[in-house]
């Protein structure tokens, strides 16, 4: 049957593109996809042992955290953030995140680059203010 | 109550059961094994599949015409819904397989009281049917992040686009729209539950309606509802998540057969459901997706009369052929005038020598 | 039209769209009075060779079955899905979404919701499921699965006999599942086991035999043809000499017999008697009919491909063995779906035919170049765009119009603009049905495929619901008095169907318009039309 190349050659770019991610990464990138780069804690946040939460919560949730901090210090003006250990913070993605995580680049972005994250916190916030400042 | 639709609402609560309760004991078995065996089943079902019907001859050119035939030059014909050519075929088919042309001349037929009939436009059943494909494949492009590294511009593009509306609700207890919302999840969700909506509340949909309606339906709302769950209410570590996604397609899973720590099980659940898609896949009537491709009343050219089409098994018929035919309608056709092969007075002679 | 048959305002009343809340394969099948044709008979089944020809009846219990159907069907049905790849995929694909469902003629006139096309398939589909796929097998009647039992018989022969093969579901088809292809595989299937309805098998043996579907033999054929030359004589003056089984002539005309024995059709016959004498006369054109050919509709594609096969063979025989150069072919619809799309495949290649060109106007025919048969509204189109033909059209001024298109030449072919050029041509007062309900969205008769008998008129009566609704809109809005068709069975279903729901409106061939406004060399003055009826102007000339 004369059609019948047709439809193989059909089924076969379909399944190429379905299995499109095997072959790319094995074929193209001979099995060597970069891992993730390892996440860099500065001196000062590997001091501090633990973030304004858990790590496992800080992990999933810190957008969620840093949405709600904005709310509060913007709408309500409210300043400090107290954690379960009844520990305060002050409510500010300058003066405390980026405080200890002074390296955008070597914390904040390796994750958000590999899962390909683009949040929008930069458009505002200067990522590095202690370096602008010096 | 319907036994069809509670059956496949069960099957696929259950499923999601099975992986709550299983992928904190077995994370290998539901994060690996089964992934790599619903991709099996997937390619090695729906190649066959195809290649059955690839098997099947074509014996007839039955193109149905949805136009003018080409006749005449000064007769305009319908390039595209009575095709001449090979191009106008690809034509049309590219339509029907884009934008679900054929789908979108329904009409919906109506009875006055007085006894009028009328046929209005129906244009729902085609919207939601093309919202529904369209957010699946772009959820489906989307999520090519988990399986590329770095991930290319194209998908991030894709991925740009489908957030581009910026919608947060950012007060307690409701917070959504963290991180940004895509578009295509939530069409999706809504379009699927369109599609079951009018399966059940359309009487004469759920008259025709099978489980192996149903079942799809609840698969892909479950898909969708658990892929939103774990992006704006029930966070979960994408990292993990996409070691072990990096770890399937560069096959290293194979190696180490480890699943990262720190997975929901909520993840677990849309990763089953999604392996039961891919298995399902080929036994189905999803596989109206290869099938489209072959409708024979579709993918011919409709210049039947102009080319001729081959039938790879015709044979030879009995067939009354006129010399029978004038056997034993001689004596009466000649006395009726009509021209004659063999005359009366020679057909005695003739029959006699068979 | 028979006593039991309800009457129109009383049908009209007891349709009701909301199917029953059950699911169907829990609702039996009843096989209703008036709803079915009977049983074919035995000697037709046997003269064509088709298998178990005895006496039964549908409406009794015991179908005299083989003993081994159920193997025999299982069989039949694995070999056609090899066969026929529409088939295996439409058995495949098949979505449920209900897009076709209102678009059949038998369901909106019925209302039974085994009449949307996707029920009518899913009948065969569920058997399919359950012999031929993994998932019927392992989770049956979930997975829409039923074994075949006599029940389901019963079913697939109740209402397989209740499609046209219209192919207007075909049309909306996200995946163009056509309807006609599952009917024609499922009484192929059927006639395995001599299931067959006795207006299809008669017609279809009597095809085979004699040529034509009443069995009217060479002679009685050629002495009606004489009869309308009579008729024409007294209308025109002229009497014309048509050409039988003529060796040597330039054209074949190959015509369904229909148009030989019932009004309307047969002024249709004498409109094609005319038109040929005209251009035998002007023209020096020789066309010839053929007693051996004479059927040009086809009750074989009713019945089985192989069946269709055989009885359309003797057109290119004939044409072969009278040496003409192409086949001119009447009005007919699925006559056209079979020279359209299965001839050239089936019989050809028509090697022994020249390329067909009108001698008159010297157009090609192009789009006919390899099955060499060409429609009679397309001739007439061309002979009339290069004004060869002297027109009258006010003679047909007391005929306010409208155009039925068939099915068959609308979803099987594509022929809308030829006859409407044509009547534009000889009439002056034409108005378009409801665009929903033309062109290629066109209803069906409610009698096509071989179901215009007589004891099913309700089932009929109801199939045409659709169509008469349209003309009834436009007799109301326009005072349309007279339906146009191009189809023998139209002609045959559509009087009875409009004096059903239309009474007002009559029913007409494109040929027999053509012929009331051409004037032949020499005719006396006109003063009736073909029916006998007086010329717009003429109804004092009284003879």
């Amino acid at each position: 049957m004369s059609d019948k190349k047709w439809i193989i050659l059909g089924l076969l770019i379909f399944m190429v593109l379905f299995l499109s991610p095997f072959l790319y990464n094995v074929l193209i990138k001979a099995g060597k996809a970069a891992p993730m780069a390892e996440l860099v804690l500065t001196p000062k946040a590997k001091a501090a042992k633990e973030c304004v939460m858990p790590t496992p919560y800080m992990r999933t949730e810190h957008m969620q955290l840093l949405d709600e901090w904005r709310l509060k210090v913007v709408r309500g003006a409210q300043r400090d953030f107290t954690n379960a250990q009844g520990k305060t913070f002050e409510m500010s993605l300058t003066n405390t995140c980026l405080d200890c995580h002074s390296n955008k680049a070597e914390f904040c972005d390796r994750c958000h680059n590999y899962a390909s994250v683009r949040p929008y916190c930069w458009d505002c916030h200067l990522d590095n203010p202690q370096g602008e400042m010096k | 109550m319907n036994k069809f639709y509670l059956s496949s609402l069960l099957a696929v609560l259950v499923l999601a059961l099975i992986a709550w309760v299983g992928a904190p004991a077995l994370p290998w078995l539901f994060g690996i094994v089964v992934p790599y065996l619903a991709v099996l089943c997937f390619v090695v079902g729906v190649s066959r599949r195809v290649m059955g019907w690839s098997r099947s001859a074509v014996p007839f050119a039955i193109p149905t015409t949805g136009g003018q035939q080409k006749s005449f030059d000064w007769i305009k014909s319908n390039k595209i819904d009575n095709p001449s050519t090979k191009f106008a075929v690809v034509i049309r088919m590219a339509l029907e397989i884009l934008t679900f042309r054929s789908l979108f001349r329904n009409t919906r037929m109506r009875m006055t009281p007085e006894g009028r009939l009328a046929y209005n436009m129906e244009i729902f059943l085609w919207a939601g049917a093309l919202a529904f494909h369209y957010a699946f494949l772009t959820t489906l492009i989307r999520h090519m992040r988990f399986f590329l590294e770095p991930v290319p511009w194209c998908i991030q593009l894709i991925e740009n686009v489908d957030s581009f509306f910026r919608v947060e609700i950012s007060y307690n207890p409701i917070q959504f729209g963290l991180p940004g919302i895509y578009m295509s999840g939530l069409v999706l969700l809504g379009a699927v539950i369109f599609l079951f909506l009018r399966r059940v509340l359309l009487s004469k949909v759920r008259y025709i309606s099978l489980a192996s309606d149903y079942f799809p339906l609840f698969l892909i709302m479950g898909i969708a509802f658990t892929g939103i769950l774990m992006r704006y209410f029930n966070k979960v570590d994408l990292i993990a998540i996409k070691e072990l996604t990096m770890n399937l397609v560069t096959f290293k899973a194979l190696l180490s057969f480890k699943v990262p720590a720190g997975i929901s099980p909520l993840f677990f659940i849309h990763l089953l459901f999604v392996s039961t898609l891919l298995a399902y896949f080929p036994f189905s009537k999803l596989m109206h997706m290869g099938g489209v491709f072959l409708s024979p009343t579709r993918n011919m050219t409709a210049n039947t009369r102009e080319v001729r089409h081959v039938n790879p098994w015709n044979y030879p018929v009995k067939v009354h052929t006129y010399a029978a035919y004038e056997n034993e309608f001689r004596e009466k056709m000649f006395e009726a005038g009509l021209p004659l092969e063999i005359m009366p007075e020679d057909s005695t002679a003739e029959e006699g020598k068979e | 039209m028979a006593d039991e048959t309800p009457k129109a305002a009383q049908l009209l009343a007891k349709i009701n769209y909301t199917p029953q809340a059950k699911q169907w394969m829990d609702v039996p099948v009843q096989i209703r009075k008036g709803m079915y044709c009977y049983a074919g008979n035995p000697k037709s089944l046997e003269y064509l060779g088709f298998p178990n020809a005895r006496q039964w009846n549908p409406v009794e219990e015991d179908w005299k079955l083989p003993e081994n159907w159920q193997q025999i069907l299982h069989e039949g049905f694995k070999e056609r899905l090899e066969r026929f790849r529409s088939i295996k995929v439409f058995m495949d694909i098949c979505v449920r979404c209900g897009a076709c469902a209102d678009k059949c003629h038998f369901f909106i006139g019925t209302g039974d919701p085994k009449n949307m096309p996707v029920l009518r398939a899913e009948l065969l589909r569920s058997i399919y499921r359950n012999d031929f796929t993994t998932a019927g097998k392992l989770f049956g009647k979930l997975a829409g699965a039923r074994p075949m039992t006599l029940e389901v018989l019963k079913e697939w022969w109740y209402y397989l006999f209740q499609c046209t093969e219209c192919r207007r579901c075909s049309l909306f088809c996200p995946y163009g599942i056509d309807t006609a292809e599952i009917t024609i595989f499922g009484r192929e299937l059927l006639n395995l086991l001599g299931l067959n309805i006795d207006w299809i098998a008669t017609p279809a043996a009597n095809c085979y035999r004699t040529g034509n579907h009443l069995g009217i033999q060479p002679h009685a054929f050629k002495d009606m043809i004489d009869f309308f030359c009579d008729d024409i004589e007294t209308i025109t003056g002229l009497k014309p000499e048509p050409n039988f089984n003529m060796k040597g002539a330039d054209i074949l005309f190959v015509t369904p017999s229909g148009d030989v024995f019932a009004d309307p059709g047969t002024y249709t016959c004498m409109g094609y008697i005319m038109l040929f004498h005209y251009l035998k006369e002007k023209y020096g054109l020789k066309v010839t009919w053929s007693t051996y050919a004479s059927e040009g509709g086809n009750f074989g594609f009713f019945t089985s491909h192989e069946t269709m096969k055989r009885l359309n063979a003797k057109m290119y025989l004939e044409a072969k063995r009278l040496g003409v150069k192409w086949i001119l072919g009447g009005e007919c619809g699925h006559m056209w779906r079979v020279i359209h799309q299965y001839m050239d495949t089936m019989n050809g290649p028509a090697d022994f035919l020249q390329e067909p060109v009108n001698p008159i106007t010297g157009t090609k025919f192009e789009n006919a170049k390899s099955t060499k048969m060409v429609h009679i509204a397309e001739f007439l189109a061309d002979l009339i765009k290069h004004g060869k033909l002297d027109l009258k059209p006010e003679r047909n001024d007391n005929k306010i119009l409208t155009f039925h298109d068939s099915c068959n030449t609308s979803r099987g072919m594509g022929m809308f603009d030829e006859p409407r050029y044509v009547i534009q041509n000889v009439a002056n007062h034409f108005y378009e049905m409801p665009a929903n309900t033309i062109r290629e969205q066109t209803f069906c008769c409610g009698s096509g495929s071989g179901l215009n008998a007589g004891e099913n008129m309700e089932q009929r009566m109801a199939g045409g619901l659709p169509r008469a609704n349209a003309v009834k809109y436009v007799h109301e809005k326009f005072g349309v008095n007279m339906l146009a068709c191009v189809c023998a069975i139209d002609r045959a279903a559509l009087p009875p169907l409009m004096q059903y729901w239309v009474p007002e409106v009559q029913v007409t061939g494109l040929t027999e318009l053509v012929a009331n406004a051409l004037v032949l060399p020499e005719e006396q003055e006109r003063t009736t039309d073909l029916r006998g009826e007086p010329l717009p102007g003429m109804e004092e000339a009284d003879e």
